[in-house]
C-alpha cells in the first residue's frame, strides 16, 4: 500500500498494483505516466481517474455504456500491440466527463475514450481517428429518456 | 508523383497527390507512434485541460444529481 494526495479526495491509500500506467501520459498531460482509480463515495457511476504523482491531475470518468449503449469503435492493431491486448475481454473503457453546472451541461469525451488493459496494467486515451463521435457529447443525449443506472 | 521525406529511421512522409490547393500527404510510421489530424489533437488537449480544471465544489452535483433522480 502506498499514500497518495488526490485532488477530491484528500488522502488516500492505494495498491501499487492497482497502478495503471499510460506510457506516453494523455493529450495535454504527457507527463502523466501513472494513474489510479478511485470509487466516488456518493455515486457508483463515476470514478475518479487520479495522476498517483501530481494531487492536481484528476478527471472524473464513466462508463460511456452507461448513457450511450451503442457507443461502437474499432481498436486498431496499434493500440492492441502497445497494450498488449489479446482479448477484447480484458479491455475496459471509460470516457473522461467534463463536469458542469448545471449537471446537464456536462459532457462526455466519446472521441477519446481511456482503453485500458485490465491484464497488464495499461492505459491509453486512444483518439478515434474513423469515427465520428464528439470530444463533447452530451451527458443526456437527445431523446434519451433516462440515464440507465440509479 | 514521388516525393517524400524521411524523418529518423523510420519515418517516412509522402506527397501522394496535389489536387488544387490541396495535398495529400502519406505516412509510414512504427506502430508506437500516433498519427492525427492537429485539429483533433488540438480538440482533444483543450477537452483534457478543461475536464481537468474542474473546482473541487463541482463534485457536489454528482451526489446532487443523484438524489434528484
Amino acid at each position: 500500500m502506498m499514500k497518495i494526495q488526490t485532488k477530491y479526495l484528500g488522502e488516500v491509500q492505494i495498491e501499487e498494483t492497482k497502478i495503471i500506467r499510460f506510457s506516453s501520459g494523455i493529450p495535454g498531460f504527457f507527463d502523466e505516466t501513472a494513474f489510479v482509480l478511485l470509487d466516488l463515495p456518493d455515486n457508483p457511476a463515476f470514478q475518479i481517474l487520479q495522476s498517483v504523482g501530481s494531487e492536481n491531475v484528476a478527471f472524473i470518468v464513466t462508463n460511456p455504456y452507461l448513457i450511450y449503449r451503442d457507443y461502437t469503435f474499432h481498436l486498431e492493431d496499434t493500440i492492441l500491440e502497445n497494450l498488449q491486448i489479446k482479448n477484447e475481454k480484458e479491455v475496459v473503457v471509460l470516457t473522461i466527463v467534463t463536469l458542469k453546472n448545471p449537471f446537464q451541461m456536462s459532457t462526455l469525451n466519446l472521441k477519446a475514450p481511456i482503453i485500458i488493459h485490465s491484464v497488464s496494467g495499461q492505459g491509453k486515451q486512444y483518439i478515434l481517428n474513423h469515427e465520428n463521435y464528439s470530444p463533447k457529447a452530451p451527458i443526456v443525449p437527445e431523446k434519451s429518456t433516462s440515464v440507465k443506472g440509479d | 508523383m514521388n516525393e517524400s521525406i524521411q524523418i529518423g529511421d523510420n519515418i517516412e512522409v509522402k506527397i501522394l497527390a496535389v489536387e488544387g490547393d490541396q495535398i495529400k500527404l502519406g505516412i509510414d510510421a512504427p506502430k508506437s507512434v500516433d498519427i492525427h489530424r492537429k485539429e483533433i489533437y488540438t480538440a482533444i488537449q483543450q477537452q483534457n485541460n478543461e475536464a481537468a480544471n474542474l473546482s473541487p465544489n463541482l463534485l457536489s452535483l454528482l451526489k446532487d444529481n443523484q438524489k434528484k433522480d
